[in-house]
Order: structure tokens, then sequence, then C-alpha cells
């Protein structure tokens, strides 16, 4: 053994000794993601804006419907940061309130997304041969869906009986919800039969299954884990792409009532006064592309963070 | 070569018949009927309702429905408009040259934009250009396009006042005059899409150069003493765009998604904007129509991506 030289460094005992100090995998993520600058940038004005938008009437205690006539359309001032609607009513509070509408959407479509996109993954990625084709024939068909006029369709046909069974405002996010996150399971699900595909073939798949793990635990235990890096990066853009969904359908009038003052609902009311009242478009306009531009960025920073091949 | 294409317009079939499926699954699940009104009506007797539903077929299987309904659309027979008193096939035929114009201008604004800064970012890769670019590709395809037109209306119609925020299609001038105001009225719309295009374009216009400006060939060119310009030109970009072009036709559905916005926001008489109003004054037949129109014109443009892939890439074989 005296004189030999080792092939690597690795093999090397004195720096195994140095590097077996422990580093989980979350802290690790996180080490690779704050090298990404903007990305770390963005999610600290996204936590800002999910507290915010948490607390809305603690932190900012007027009522979104507050009609004051002497201050119509009045511009940013002490009382009024953001300034005043037609009606006089306060649009700090609304952009505040109608952030939790569009968050609360934008997160439950991502989780509609990814529920159906890993359940159609697994299966497919579970089973070989024609399942497989069918669900995969069937993802590309719903990828090239027109999904825009689609949405409305589906708007237009279903809202009046959902309205009448759970009320308008519980009905119309129920369907916004479950419309947008229908149309965004495609992606998820290649990305998690993919993962299975080369997954499954590894070997501690293939120990597990020697040592006679049941499908279900091999799945469970072994391979979903495992291919859950690639579906946090779609998760997360997944929910920057509803928000632009549900804000695209208020903005044509089709997405929540009036009275529900979604960021997308408030650029709607505000677009007839752009000439007189330009603070009343910018208010709602700027949150929705803060929030989807920092969520995008939070998702740059995961994909580095999480991709074992990239070097950081 | 015509066998390729053969080959392809089959494996659509199946694609045409499932989104029609879709559809009409859609419109049969939808509450409402159409003889709803005579039900309630109490000058209309029981028999005579239930002979109007016999006579028009509604109480056939629904595979029978669904096969009438799927024939008459294929023949172009998609109905009479509640609203504007015409044929649903004339109004679209109206209405769809003008979204065509505006989408394909918008692509190429999309790709004049995307090819060259994807290009130049990928040839220094994480220098600042290449940081800038990334960053501002990236805020392009955050921006909402409705927030972009709104911004635009906001900078370049009231406060400079230099373009016209809503469309005519009846501009009264002649000759250049016409092309002219034509060209002015469009600028907006056709920019607004074409930025928010151009940001997820240029990105992987980005990633496909870098992917191969790797390659040995490209090494090989420059060792020929190829000079850099032309390496670039006719060696890297000629390859990157093969998966782009792809992506182009791919991208479709959400280009319809926001011409539907754009038209709306700018008023632009385009299959969009007769979308809206549709919705807006209940008018059935159109709104189907329409939607039914636009999955036809993606899976068209689909068929034309795979074509154009196996004429790009030699490497694609025909049989």
């Amino acid at each position: 053994m005296a004189g030999s030289t080792l092939a690597s460094p690795i093999a090397d005992p004195r720096t195994l000794v140095q590097r077996t100090k422990h580093v989980s995998l979350a802290m690790e993520t996180w080490r690779r993601f704050r090298r990404h600058k903007l990305a770390l940038v963005s999610s600290f004005i996204l936590l800002t804006t999910l507290v915010a938008v948490a607390l809305g009437p603690l932190l900012w205690p007027v009522a979104i419907n507050d009609i004051d006539f002497t201050a119509r359309l009045a511009g940013p001032s002490l009382a009024h940061p953001f300034g005043t609607d037609d009606l006089g009513q306060d649009l700090l509070a609304r952009v505040l309130y109608g952030g939790r509408i569009s968050l609360a959407v934008g997160l439950s479509a991502m989780a509609v997304a990814i529920i159906v996109g890993i359940l159609i993954g697994v299966i497919a990625g579970v089973s070989r041969g024609s399942v497989d084709a069918v669900l995969m024939w069937l993802a590309d068909l719903f990828l090239s869906l027109p999904q825009l006029p689609l949405l409305l369709l589906l708007i237009y046909l279903f809202r009046e009986p959902l309205k009448q069974i759970a009320g308008p405002e519980v009905g119309m996010f129920v369907l916004i919800v479950i419309v947008i996150g229908g149309f965004r399971w495609m992606p998820v699900a290649r990305l998690v039969r993919a993962q299975f595909f080369s997954l499954r073939e590894k070997e501690f798949v293939e120990a597990a299954r020697a040592l006679g793990a049941s499908t279900t635990r091999q799945v469970m235990r072994h391979i979903l884990p495992n291919s859950l890096g690639p579906v946090i990066v779609a998760a997360t853009i997944d929910v920057a792409a509803a928000i632009l969904a549900e804000s695209t359908l208020s903005f044509l009038g089709l997405g929540f009532p009036p009275d529900i003052p979604s960021w997308g609902r408030l650029l709607f009311d505000a677009k007839d006064y752009m000439d007189i009242a330009p603070h009343w478009v910018l208010a709602p306009g700027l949150s929705i592309f803060l929030a989807v531009v920092t969520v995008n960025f939070m998702g740059d920073g995961l994909r580095d963070a999480l991709d074992p091949r990239k070097v950081l | 070569m015509s066998q390729y294409i053969i080959r392809r317009v089959l494996i659509y079939i199946p694609a045409v018949i499932g989104i029609s499926v879709i559809l009409f699954t859609i419109l049969a699940l939808a509450p409402g009927d159409p003889f709803e009104e005579l039900a309630t009506n109490p000058a209309v007797p029981p028999e005579v309702r239930a002979a109007l539903r016999a006579k028009f077929g509604l109480d056939d299987p629904v595979w029978q429905r669904y096969v009438r309904w799927a024939l008459a659309m294929l023949q172009g027979d998609w109905g009479f408009s509640f609203v504007s008193r015409v044929n649903v096939d004339d109004l679209i035929l109206q209405r769809l040259p003008t979204t065509l114009v505006v989408i394909g201008s918008s692509q190429l604004l999309a790709l004049a934009i995307a090819i060259p800064v994807g290009t130049f970012a990928a040839t220094r890769p994480y220098s600042i250009f290449d940081q800038i670019a990334s960053t501002l590709a990236m805020i392009g395809f955050s921006m909402p396009t409705f927030f972009t037109g709104v911004l635009f209306i906001l900078v370049f119609s009231i406060y400079l006042d230099w373009l016209p925020f809503v469309y005519r299609a009846d501009i009264a001038e002649t000759g250049w005059r016409f092309y002219w105001e034509h060209l002015k009225q469009s600028i907006m719309p056709v920019t607004v899409l074409g930025l928010f295009q151009a940001g997820g374009l240029t990105r992987y216009v980005r990633s496909a150069a870098l992917d191969v400006i790797r390659l040995d060939y490209v090494t090989t060119a420059r060792s020929k003493g190829i000079a850099e310009r032309s390496v670039i030109v006719k060696h890297v970009v000629r390859n990157a765009l093969i998966p782009v072009v792809t992506l182009v036709m791919l991208q479709l559905p959400a280009v319809f998604g926001g011409a539907v916005v754009t038209e709306q926001i700018f008023r632009v008489p385009g299959i969009g904007s007769l979308l809206i109003s549709a919705i807006q004054s209940n008018d059935t037949p159109v709104i189907m129509s329409v939607t039914f129109v636009s999955a036809m014109l993606v899976i068209a443009f689909n068929l034309l991506a795979d074509i154009l892939y196996g004429w790009l890439d030699p490497r694609i074989s025909y049989r």
C-alpha cells in the first residue's frame, strides 16, 4: 500500500473525516439558494407581501367599502397612501384585501395542479404500456388546448349553478381554482413520470424491490420523495401562472363579483378612469406584477438550488 | 417527405377527436336547456315541447348527439349568432384575419428580439449583458399583458398622445395614409403581445444556443479559422433554432390567451374580442365556435411545427 497514489482526493481517509460534517438537504439547498441574489430579494419581498396581506386589517384598519365622496379619485396622501377610487374607497385596504384573494387562488390552484399532476404522473410512471400511453396522450391533448378561451367557456357555463350551490364568493372561488388548476397539471405529470422512469431502475429501488417492498412502499418511500425536486420548482411557477390567470379572468370581467376586489378586478374597475386617476390602475397592476415576478425569480433560484448537476 | 406529412396528419386525428369530445362534454354537462323557456311558458303545451325535443334530437343517446354535432362542426355549420343575427362561420371568418395578423406580427417581433438577444447572451454567459438580459426577460414574461397594455395606453396615448388606443377597422383615409394609420394603431397591441412572448423566448433561445455552442463541431469550425461571427450565425444559431421552432408553436395556446386580452384592451376587432362580447351577451353558439376554432388553429400550428421540424432537422427520420 505504501507509496500508492490515491485516485481521487475523496478516497483519502483524512479528507473523508473532514467531509463527514453532516449537512442536511434543506440546509444545503438554502446555502445554494442564497447564491441567487435576485431570488433571495424576491423571497423577502414575497414574504413581506404575504404577511402584509394576511395581517391586512390589523396593519391598516380601514374598511374596504368605506365610501367617502369627499375624497373621490384622490391621489396618494397620508390618509390614503395608495389613493382612492371613484367611490372614495381606500385603495390600500382594497389592495391588501385583494391580495388575499389573488394569493389564495394562486396557492389553491397550485395545490390542485400539483395533486392531480403527481397522481397522474405516478400512475403513468408505475404502470408501463397502454395506461402510460393513454395518460401521456391526454396530457399532450390538454397541453394543446387553448386555455384562456376554454377557461372563459367553463366559467361562462358553470358560474350560475355554482353560485346557487355555494354562494357567489365560495362558488366562484371553487370554480376558478378547479378550472385553473385543472389546466396546469400536465407539466407536473410529465416531470413526475420522467423522474419515475429513471428512478425505478436505480439500484436503491432495486434493492428495496429485492427486499420485498410492495409497489406502494417503493413509490411512497423511495421513488416519490426523490422525484419531488423539479415538482417544487414547477409548483412555484404554477402559483405565478395561477395568479396571472385569475387576474386575467377578473380583468375580462369574468372573475370575482365587484364586491370582492381581487387584484384583477381592481384593475378592471380602474381601467375606465386611467386618464384621470392613474394611481388607481398602478396600485393593483404593480401588485400583480410584483407578486408574479418575485414568485418566478424564487422558482428560478429554487431550480438552481435543487439541480444537483449545477455547481454553486 | 409527403409520407412523413401524411403520418403526422394521421397522428393529429385522435387529437382533433379528443378536443371535440372535451368541448362536447363541457357543453353537455353544462346546466341549462335550450327549451327551458318553453317549459315555463304556459302557452306551450307539454306535448309540443316533447315533440320539439324529439325533432331536434335532444332525447337521443349522447353518442348520437355527439356525432351529429361533430359532423355539423366539420361541415362549417356552426349555428346562428343570437346577437349579430348572422351565421357564426361568417362572423368568425370576418374576424379571423385581424387576429392572425396581430398574432403573426407579434410573434415576428418576439423572434426579432429573442434571437439576437438570446444568442448574444449565450456567447457571453454570466456576463453583465447576460444577467441584464435574463432579468429583463424574466420581468417581460411576468408582466401580465393586461397591465402592460394599460401602461402603454397611459404613456403613449394619454401622456404623449402619439398613438390611438382604439383600433378602428373603418379608416376613412386612402393610399399611403391608410396604411400609415393602420400601422400606427397596430403598434401597441403587437408590441404588448410581442414583448410578453419575447421574454420567454429569449430565455429559451439562450439555453438552446448554450447547448449548441459547447458542441465539438463548433470548436471544429473555429479551429478551421472561420470568423467568430459566421461561426455564431451559420453554425450555432441555425441549429439552436430547431427547438425554438417547436417552442414557438407550442406557445400558441398561450398566445391566443394573450390575444384575447390585448384585443379586449385595444378593442381590436378579432376573434378574441368577439369571444368576450359573445360571453357578455350570452351568445352560446359564438362562444363554442370561437373556442373550437382556436383549438383547431393550435392543432394546425402544431402540425406545421412538426413539418417544419422535419424539414429543419435532417436527423429526424421521415419514416
